[in-house]
């Protein structure tokens, strides 16, 4: 067992840091976050012909780098240290996984081919359920319907929360067959976003650095081809690739966290009051320190559960510790994002609410991704569920 | 970054595991999940006998390195003995002390003549060791430790006279390290001097203090004319405090590691009492007990992560290291909580009179504890910011 990056992924991190604190900038976080699409689509560009990230880990036969999960939240990790607002995420953390775990070979090559060259997607799965009890995200909110219609399917419903949807060039959607309910009856579709019948509309979000859209399926035809595995037995694969997606979104989460506490210590070490730098005062001191405690402990957790994310991708045998790792990881790392940017906030005093520094940027971003996914809350009660509710509890 | 054991560590796991099953029979079976914390003082002629039976297997040290008698073990290969000593019930340690700090420091400054003369009856599991750091005057403030030493060339002694507090297992043990004044005029971390002191003569005395446990784990110990071998000072005359803070590296690093690893048995015994009481259907207990679970498992990592590049060095921790013992020091105290708050009305009930505490209960108190030792936990966050992220030092008030 090693938790070290080998000098290879050192040497990703080290690369994709230099490249970010070039290119996303202040400026160019609020550029893109006031673009039609909430990204700027050069820097995407770039991102995908000349550093290759979404490709990294796609299997190489579909024109994919052939790296792993571990090498993934490496590069997670700094988009989130610096914000970047691009569709990574939706794109290559939600729909490539969908991809990998349910698609056939013929799906895979030619979509993963299409995102290795920087075209983009999202992944599609929640109803109005999705916000009841403050927050949903096990199968019961999958409530489009998909309507059996010949050889293929009528998409028929709205989704909520979608993530990058109305940008996205192809939409992974997740429905349900009629009359099911629960795990059962859940079916994965591939549908591009020009279908006729789709409607997309950009929600207006308080967290601006990453879209979310309400997507409506009016009579959506969709061919039999583009049914990812088998009708009805989608949940196994849609849970994983949410489990993955929350792995992901962790390991961003460690990034922003690290950030709200390299600024505040810098910042702190910089203002004076009472003739002193504030970061002399002892109550400003044990803030950080909780700060960095929070971080490091909330990147065991994402480091770990990259490694298992790895398992599950490629079947090992660790691979069933999946869903408890990915809630272990989401349930630390959004708490820890949330934490420090609620401390550098406060920590920077009244700079710290102004719309010029980026700090309400971060805080803004760590509320909106405490709750996608999964909040804090909703990812305990899975683990105690785990661990309380079954006669062998997962101990040890 | 790889998850899997290697297959040496694997057959190393099955091992320990071999030999825990054949030995912690007999006479040690009632020793079984004996002697964590707030349970220390009980059976100790037992558990030092255990300790000799762990030394013929070769299980005392293992984290020492091979030339000292230790089993060279990695850190993997620790946290597998401690997992494997921890899931077979094996008792606490009583020789922690001596070889998890004194051995390790011994190792690292210590010359020929120390690591021959101490270390055997450490590895042996023979001799016992205890601390003595704190004193009325220095606990946080370490550096304003009063005791002094003298050196007497007549009689080729090192004399020590002063009082130590809070000494742990102090009359149990054979052998004290001792921070003590070598420059009587000095003040804070110059002129002091690291001594190996016999408990056994008659110029130390120990009385016991009293805890809220009711027990007495911990005592004062008053040095008057106590005597040491000329040779029995770690490091030169003056230059102690860097061995001082050696030690406290690998206190406040891999020397928890096996009580730790007790961890998961007292998560073990909440969890199996909330579903049988009940508990387990409370929603904000339900919370609580998952929160625990997942900061159990990360403090494993946190382990294999941050304590990797400690062993075999001077017990220096790098920098995402520092905030390994706040971490599993807060931890254990609301593990305490929870299980009285698990446990409900109940909790106040003691096992016997006059003041016999249920195992929980004495978890509960005794984890009250971590925050303080090693370090309190506001030291430990005045180290983190000052040492980890480059923050100002506490100013000091200028001497009365
Ligand atoms: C069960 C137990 C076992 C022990 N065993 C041993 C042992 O074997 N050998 C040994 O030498 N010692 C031992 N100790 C002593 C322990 O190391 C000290 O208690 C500890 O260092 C704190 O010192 P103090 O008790 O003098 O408290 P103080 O230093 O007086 O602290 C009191 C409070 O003030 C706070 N404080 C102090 N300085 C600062 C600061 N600069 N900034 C912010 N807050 C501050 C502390 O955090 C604490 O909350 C043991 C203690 C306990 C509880």
């Amino acid at each position: 067992m090693d938790f070290a990056f080998s000098d290879e992924q050192e040497m990703i991190r080290e690369a994709a840091a230099a490249f970010l604190s070039e290119t996303s900038t202040s400026d160019a976080i609020r550029r893109a976050m006031l673009s039609e699409p909430g990204y700027d689509r050069d820097l995407w560009r770039r991102i995908a012909t000349e550093l290759c990230w979404p490709a990294v880990h796609i299997d190489e036969h579909c024109g994919g780098m052939g790296l792993g999960y571990v090498e993934l939240v490496a590069l997670q990790e700094q988009m989130g240290r610096y914000l970047l607002c691009s569709p990574f995420f939706s794109t290559v953390c939600m729909a490539v996984n969908a991809l990998l775990l349910a698609g056939n070979r013929q799906q895979q090559a030619q979509y993963l081919n299409g995102v290795v060259q920087g075209q983009t997607m999202t992944l599609a799965f929640g109803g109005t359920a999705a916000a009841r009890r403050g927050g949903q995200w096990g199968p019961e909110i999958v409530e489009l319907i998909a309507q059996p219609d010949g050889d293929g399917y009528r998409l028929t419903g709205t989704q909520h929360y979608v993530v990058d949807g109305a940008s996205a060039e192809t939409l992974i959607v997740a429905a349900r067959l009629p009359n099911t309910a629960g795990e059962k009856g859940i079916s994965i579709f591939l549908v591009p976003a020009n279908t006729a019948g789709l409607t997309r509309e950009t929600l207006a979000t308080m967290d601006q650095t990453r879209r979310q859209a309400r997507v409506h399926y009016d009579n959506v035809q969709v061919a039999a081809e583009n049914l990812l595995g088998t009708a009805g037995e989608g949940w196994s694969a849609l849970r994983t690739t949410l489990d993955l997606a929350a792995i992901a979104l962790a390991a961003e989460q460690v990034g922003g966290a690290q950030q709200m506490l390299g600024m505040t210590v810098a910042y702190t070490l910089e203002r004076e009051q009472f003739n002193r730098p504030i970061a002399s005062f002892q109550a400003v001191k044990h803030r950080a320190a909780d700060m960095m405690t929070r971080l490091e402990v909330a990147r065991s957790g994402v480091y770990y559960a990259a490694c298992i994310a790895q398992e599950a991708l490629a079947a090992g045998p660790l691979a069933g510790e999946l869903s408890e790792a990915a809630s272990i990881a989401k349930s630390t790392a959004s708490e820890a994002f949330l934490l420090n940017s609620a401390d550098a906030l406060q920590l920077h005093g009244g700079v710290g609410f102004t719309w010029e520094y980026d700090v309400h940027l971060y805080f803004k971003r760590a509320k909106a991704g405490e709750h996608l996914l999964g909040s804090p809350v909703w990812h305990r009660e899975r683990l105690a569920n785990l661990l309380l509710d079954h006669e062998q509890a997962a101990t040890s | 970054m790889r998850l899997e054991f290697s297959e040496a560590d694997e057959r190393f796991r099955k091992e320990i595991a071999g030999w825990l099953e054949n030995n912690l029979t007999g006479e040690f079976e009632q020793l079984k999940f004996r002697g964590g914390p707030g349970d220390e003082h009980m059976f100790p002629a037992e558990r030092q006998a255990w300790e000799q039976k762990l030394a013929e297997g070769g299980w005392t040290c293992v984290g020492w390195p091979e030339v000292y008698g230790g089993r060279g073990c990695t850190i993997e290969q620790q946290v597998i003995f401690f997992e494997e000593y921890a899931r077979a019930g094996a008792p606490g340690r009583v020789g922690h002390i001596g070889e998890g700090l004194a051995g390790p420091t011994i190792i690292a400054f210590g010359n020929d003549y120390h690591q021959q003369k101490y270390l055997p009856g450490i590895l042996a599991g023979t001799e016992l060791w205890c601390q003595g750091y704190s004193e009325p005057g220095a606990g946080s403030d370490l550096a304003n430790v009063k005791t002094k030493a003298r050196f007497d060339a007549s009689a080729g002694k090192w004399l020590l006279n002063g009082q130590k507090v809070w000494t742990s297992l102090a009359h149990e043990a054979d052998f004290c390290f001792v921070i003590a004044r070598t420059d009587p005029d000095s003040v804070g971390h110059n002129g002091l001097g690291f001594f190996l002191v016999a408990m056994d003569q008659p110029g130390v005395d120990v009385r016991p203090i009293q805890q809220l446990t009711g027990t007495s784990e911990f005592n004062e110990v008053f040095f008057d004319d106590a005597q040491c071998d000329a040779q029995d000072i770690v490091g030169e005359p003056g230059q102690g405090w860097a061995v001082a803070m050696g030690l406290l590296g690998f206190e406040r690093g891999v020397s928890t590691l096996g009580q730790q690893m007790q961890f998961q048995n007292e998560l073990n015994d909440i969890v199996a009492l909330a579903k049988e009481n009940g508990a387990a259907e409370d929603p904000v207990i339900r919370q609580r007990i998952a929160c625990a679970h997942a900061d159990l498992k990360i403090m494993r990592y946190n382990a294999m992560r941050m304590l990797s590049g400690q062993d075999g060095s001077d017990g220096s921790l790098q920098k995402e290291a520092l905030i390994y013992k706040l971490f599993w020091s807060n931890w254990h105290r609301d593990l305490g909580e929870l299980a009285m708050d698990v446990m409900g009305p109940a909790h106040q009930v003691l096992a016997g009179k006059p003041y016999e505490l249920t195992r929980l209960q004495s978890l509960f108190l005794f984890v009250r504890a971590d925050t303080i030792y090693g370090g309190t936990n506001e030291i430990q966050r005045n180290i983190i910011a000052e040492r980890g992220l480059g923050m100002p030092k506490e100013p000091r008030w200028p001497a009365k």
